[in-house]
Parts: structure tokens; sequence; C-alpha cells
């Protein structure tokens, strides 16, 4: 009985996991791919290592520390890498509504 | 602020703590070991981190220490549907932009911690920080305007943070 359940929390977290690959294909440009492809991973992530912690209750400190870690790791790259691609000009798709993060460092007339 | 001393005790606990949930025993050798290592670590390190410093330990904090843990748990869950619903809708509906936020966080743990928060969650992506404003890549633009962006985005980790870091 345990087993099927740390299989089913394992399994829903691969279906994040296949969420953010997805992603990376699908989405129009850089900071899409970011937002899905490093972050829709972290719920899966955390899943899987859930599943494998009630698989083998021994291992949950462990488990629990490199959640922690991921937590802790996981954002500081993904924003390292939406800020260099913006630094660099990487081009936002056309579906952008707004960035006022380039209103702010070219305003208006600057452009 | 408090004293390095104080800083360097809380940095050692921190360290031996994770070390013993790393080995998963309490021999006397390997709590030699990590005791000997957390002291040599906190003592060299303490000069370079301020993560403790701001941090005032009382019941009140503990208590939304542990809210914030909720509500961030509740956050994380509930972008992970709302991203993956948008990955898999046929139409791919989105409406991403950089919008700006304002926090009234003064401390940087507290910035860094509420930077981390919201990229943590999908949907919300901090681009950069240049004083007290948050530029977040957001791919559902819901509010151009700042207030409300910070209201939909920030709002409900600040609440806790600012009790949290003073």
């Amino acid at each position: 009985m345990i087993e099927v359940i740390g299989s089913l929390v394992i399994l829903a977290g691969s279906v994040f996991l296949f969420a953010a690959g997805l992603g990376v294909l699908r989405m129009p440009d850089s900071y899409n791919r970011i937002q899905t492809g490093t972050k829709a991973s972290t719920l899966g992530t955390i899943l899987v290592l859930l599943g494998i912690a009630i698989l083998h209750p021994a291992w949950t400190g462990k488990l629990l520390l490199l959640v922690f870690f991921i937590l802790f790791t996981n954002p500081v790259s993904s924003h390292a890498l939406a800020r260099a691609s913006h630094t660099r000009h990487v081009p936002l798709s056309d579906k952008t509504v707004v960035d006022r993060l380039d209103e702010a460092e070219h305003p208006a007339g600057d452009a | 602020m408090l004293s390095k001393a104080k800083m360097a005790i809380n940095l050692w606990v921190t360290l031996l703590a994770i070390w013993l949930v790393l080995n998963a025993s309490i021999e006397s050798q390997v709590l030699l070991s990590g005791i000997f290592l957390a002291t040599l670590l906190s003592v060299t390190l303490v000069h370079f981190s301020s993560a403790y410093a701001d941090v005032r330990l009382s019941p009140r904090v503990i208590g939304h220490i542990l809210l914030y843990l909720l509500v961030f748990t509740g956050e994380l869950v509930r972008a992970n549907f709302n991203v993956a619903r948008l990955v898999f809708s046929p139409r791919l509906d989105i409406h991403p932009g950089i919008v700006e936020i304002k926090t009234r966080l003064q401390s940087r743990t507290a910035r860094m911690l509420l930077a981390n928060s919201i990229t943590l969650t999908p949907g919300t992506l901090v681009v950069n920080i240049i004083g007290d404003t948050l530029f977040v890549h957001w791919i559902d633009v819901r509010s151009k305007d700042p207030a409300g962006a910070t209201q939909a985005i920030a709002a409900r980790f600040e609440k806790h943070l600012s009790v949290i870091y003073g």
C-alpha cells in the first residue's frame, strides 16, 4: 500500500516535470521558457523526492535537505538567467504587453 | 543587529543540524567531527554572512514564519497548477510582460527572501531589483500599474516577512 502511494506521488511529480519540458518547447521567448522550464519543475522535483521519502522513510532527512537546497538555488539561477537575458537585450515575444524594466532603463525618447 | 558571537552561534547550530541530518547518526565520531567542522566554519564564515543579522526570534515571529511557509507552499502548488494549465492549453493563451512592484521591506535578507519566493512561484520571475523596486516578468499580466501588481504578486508574502524582519 505504501509502495502504491509513493509511486503515485512520484508519478504526479513526473507529470509536472513533463509539463515543464513541454513548456520549454511551446513558449515563445526565453523569459517564458525560464518561467515554465526551470520553475514548473520545482513542484515536480519536490513531489518526486516526497515519493522517494514515502518509499524509503530512512532517507527523509536527507531528502528534506535536498528540497531545501532546491528551494534556495533554483530561483537564484532563474533570476540570473533572466537578468542576463534582459541585460543582453534578448527580445521579448510579440505577445508581451508591457516592459517596465526597459522603460525604467531607457526613459521615453531615449530608445 | 545581533552581535557577531550570537550570529556565529546561530550559524553553528544550523551547520551542525545539517551535518547530523546528512549523516543520520549521532555516534561520537560523527558528532565530534561535526562539532569541529561547524566551529571552524562558523568562526571563519560569520564575517561574510549577515543572513541571520535581522531576525529577532519571538513566539510571534515564529508563528509568522510557520504562516509564511504555509502561504508559500499554497502559492507554490496553486501557481504550478496554473502554469501547467497554460502549458497544456491548445491555444497558448499567455499575456507576458515585465511589471514593476514596490516593496516596503528594508532588510536585505527580507528582500532576498521575497524575491526568491516570487521567483519560485511559477508565473512570476524577478528580473532585476533597483532600489525598492522589483521588476517582475509575469507570464499572465493582470495589472500593469505598480500598486495592482504589488497587491497580486507580493502582498501575501510581504505581510509575514515584514513581521519576521521588523
